[in-house]
């Protein structure tokens, strides 16, 4: 798919202001462009894009680690504490009956933050060497990335919520993990990173797109 | 909308502002990942610090044991987590790997002890009751040594004494365990003072030695001359004195129990020295009794029964306890051609607890605390010449126990002392009951020589001879019955008349005996006279009744008045 045939107002020089909608032509001069209108800051496409997004997957990535090596969850009962990380989760669900949830844990709090990543890392190689090909799904991709982003949270919420719930002192109460923060830093980060990401990087074609992301 | 209905031209559309774009904004962004990199390093270093030493304790079975989720326990702190478990490649133990925290690094010494702690239900107690919901727990007790050690085998039953607990350690030798178990506990005066650390059988079998802990203020009452004994239960003695219950305390006549005491007269003797050993006694009784220092042997030889006679049975002295017996055997012994055999009772005599029975014990010592031997020759020489005499007693006629009892016999055969032979041989006489054994014989046997069936035989011509006369008897009766009666008739109505007569002959006497007549007062006179004089006869007859020598030499002077 080429976008030989499509012309973009950045290609003609042109910019829309994201706060008042009034398209201004961009001088080429080297600088900070600002709306004549509103004052709001004008760029064709997101400043720093592809380097904010590796940035944040990066980190996304560094807390993915500790978010899945400490425990999320720390189960007290007159036995003694129980500390489970994810995984152990998964693993103490995954019984002749409770599997099908270890599945939905193990996907959303393994499998999709990790994707993600994944797929964001994918997109931003992709547009980093300028490749032009199925320019459609890599758009497709993106919208599935931020449409995840929101139910990422998942795995925060059910520790939120059963830490909340589970308070039957002395007999049992739940404490939340340090893995949680991190997970919930996880999930946050990607979301940015998914946001930071100018989809628009992906049409451009590759002697555009060095000319810039001012 | 009225954007895209006027037709944009390029050249028509408004320019940008531009002011100066500030450099170096390349860089900020990438601080997140590095603050990300920085937590997640740092998190990474605390877990790595917080991991301690990985040990490997040996179990005997890993009974209760969870790799993953039993706990090492110091004092009731967590200190680490078994990691794994496996089986030894001898299959005969269980090694499991032991996740230790880093303040437990310091502890692992030689003489660090580990134990699986479970709910038990022991002679102390029950303990770790906590963990029949928990699971169990390994237990630890840091040593003493400096030299590190990785590897540990882990103890069968729990240390009965904290290590630094303050106390000393005691041994006792025990001819059997009794109810004794680790943790029994000791008594001193009732109050418990400690505890039984651990046992073990001699390498010979013959013994157990028992590792006793007494605590610290209550350890310097344990002296040199310190007896031990088994306060079990409950402990009858029924003796002249009648029924007699001792008990330490409720717990030791269920689990049983030591206990210990000091004689007064070392009670003020320094505080023993650690690892010191002493004799376990089966009671009070026995452990209490004074010790047998110095004790002296004598050969007593019987020529009667010694059944009943056993060792351990006690040697009095005028009833006082001084000594026991030591052996039984039969002794054979050659005259001429003759052989001899009698029994030959090996005693041991305590002089020492001789002397504590004194009551001034000064007068056979001479001012010294012990006898010598020179003394104690002649001491004994000279009662066995006012006839001391060994001498087997009854002590009970319903056990037929015997006893050695030494008493003056007056009556004895002089002896003395054999000093050459060793032991001395010291005189003995037949018992008092067997005498009376010996006399009852005797007088059955006489009884047995009674020509019986002679004197039968003669009763039983009596016995004829009787019938003989009594059938002539008979006859005779039978012939007055025939001959006599006429004449009996006629002698009545001669007896009727003879009484007609008498009764004319009385009225005549009622008239003379009427009370104012003379007749009359002369008989009462009389009579008073009869009366007078059976009185004097009665205070004869009571005189030589008392006196009966009265007789022969008179009236003594005291009682002539």
């Amino acid at each position: 798919m080429s976008t030989a045939g499509f012309v973009s107002a950045r290609s003609l020089g042109l910019a829309g202001c994201e706060a008042c909608g009034l398209v201004v032509r961009l001088p080429a001069a080297d600088g900070m462009d600002h709306c004549p209108r509103c004052g709001e800051r004008l760029h064709s496409r997101r400043p720093a894009s592809i380097e904010r997004s590796w940035a944040l997957a990066i980190t996304a990535l560094v807390l993915y680690v500790p978010a899945n090596l400490l425990p999320v969850m720390t189960t007290n009962t007159p036995l003694g504490a129980v500390s489970d990380t994810i995984m152990q989760g998964v693993v103490e669900l995954w019984s002749p009956t409770s599997w099908p949830l270890a599945i939905v844990v193990f996907v959303a709090s393994v499998t999709i933050p990790l994707g993600k990543l994944i797929a964001l890392a994918y997109l931003l190689l992709t547009v980093q060497r300028g490749s032009v090909r199925s320019n459609g799904q890599r758009v497709r991709l993106y919208r599935l990335l931020k449409f995840i982003g929101r139910w990422s949270m998942l795995d925060v919420f059910v520790d939120t919520f059963v830490v909340a719930l589970i308070q039957l002192r002395p007999l049992m109460w739940v404490e939340p993990g340090a893995g949680v923060i991190f997970f919930a830093g996880v999930v946050v980060v990607t979301m940015l990173a998914v946001n930071s990401f100018d989809p628009r990087l992906i049409w451009d074609l590759p002697q555009q797109e060095r000319h810039g992301d001012g | 909308m009225a954007e895209r209905e006027a037709a944009p031209q390029a050249a028509e559309l408004p320019l940008a502002e531009v002011t100066a774009r500030k450099r170096s904004r390349l860089s900020a962004v990438w601080i997140i990942p590095i603050i990300a990199a920085l937590l997640g390093g740092w998190i990474a270093v605390q877990k790595l610090l917080a991991e301690g030493p990985t040990i490997e304790i040996s179990f005997a079975s890993a009974d209760g044991l969870e790799a993953g989720k039993t706990t090492v326990k110091y004092n009731g702190v967590d200190v680490g987590r078994i990691e794994s478990l496996r089986v030894a490649p001898d299959r005969q133990r269980i090694l499991a790997s032991v996740q230790m925290t880093p303040a437990a690094r310091d502890w692992l010494v030689d003489g660090t002890a580990f134990w699986v702690v479970s709910a038990r239900i022991a002679a102390g107690g029950v303990s770790g009751l906590g963990t029949l919901l928990s699971g169990s727990y390994i237990g630890m007790q840091i040593g003493t040594g400096s030299e590190r050690v990785r590897s540990f085998t882990a103890l069968a039953v729990p240390p009965v004494v904290a290590a630094n607990a303050p106390g000393r350690y005691f041994r006792l030798t025990a001819a059997n365990l009794g109810s004794l178990d680790f943790g029994t506990p000791i008594y001193f005066r009732r109050l418990q003072v400690g505890q039984v650390a651990s046992y073990a059988l001699d390498e010979d079998g013959r013994g157990l030695t028992i590792r006793v802990f007494v605590n610290a203020p209550y350890d310097r009452y344990v002296k040199a001359e310190t007896r031990f004994w088994q306060a079990s239960g409950l402990d009858f003695s029924l003796d002249a004195d009648g029924l007699d219950v001792r008990t330490q305390s409720l717990t030791s006549i269920l689990i049983g129990g030591l206990a210990f005491d000091t004689p007064p007269e070392n009670a003020d003797a320094d505080p023993a020295a650690v690892d010191t050993v002493f004799k376990l006694f089966d009671d009070q009784l026995t452990a209490m009794k004074a010790p047998e220092r110095g004790s002296l042997q004598y050969v007593l030889y019987f020529d009667e029964s010694v059944r009943g006679l056993a060792v351990g049975a006690p040697m009095t002295f005028l009833g006082m306890p001084i000594g026991e017996v030591v052996s039984v055997r039969l002794d054979a012994k050659r005259q001429k051609k003759d052989v001899a055999i009698r029994a030959r009772v090996l005693v041991a005599a305590y002089p020492q607890r001789f002397l504590d029975m004194m009551a001034d014990p000064q007068v056979l010592t001479a001012g010294r605390t012990a006898i010598t031997p020179e003394m104690r020759h002649e001491l004994m020489n000279r009662l066995v010449a006012r006839g001391l005499r060994a001498q087997l007693q009854t002590g009970s006629l319903l056990t037929g126990q015997l006893y050695v009892a030494l008493t003056y016999i007056p009556t004895a055969s002089p002896a003395s002392i054999d000093w050459r032979s060793d032991p001395p041989v010291f005189p003995a006489v037949k018992g008092s009951f067997t005498d009376i054994e010996a006399r009852l014989t005797s007088i059955l046997t006489k009884i047995e020589g009674m020509p019986l069936a002679a004197i039968g035989k003669d009763l039983q011509q009596s016995l004829a001879a009787l019938a003989k006369t009594l059938q002539d008897v008979d006859a005779l009766v039978r012939r007055w019955d025939g001959e006599l009666s006429p004449e009996l008739a006629k002698t009545l109505a001669e007896g009727r008349r003879t009484l007609a007569a008498a009764e004319r002959t009385f009225d005549g006497a009622g008239k003379a005996l009427a009370p104012d007549s003379q007749t009359m007062s002369e008989l009462q006179a009389t009579i008073v006279e009869v009366r007078h004089a059976a009185q004097s006869i009665r205070v004869l007859a009571d005189y030589l009744e008392r006196h009966p020598e009265a007789l022969l030499r008179g009236k003594s002077e005291e009682t002539q008045e």
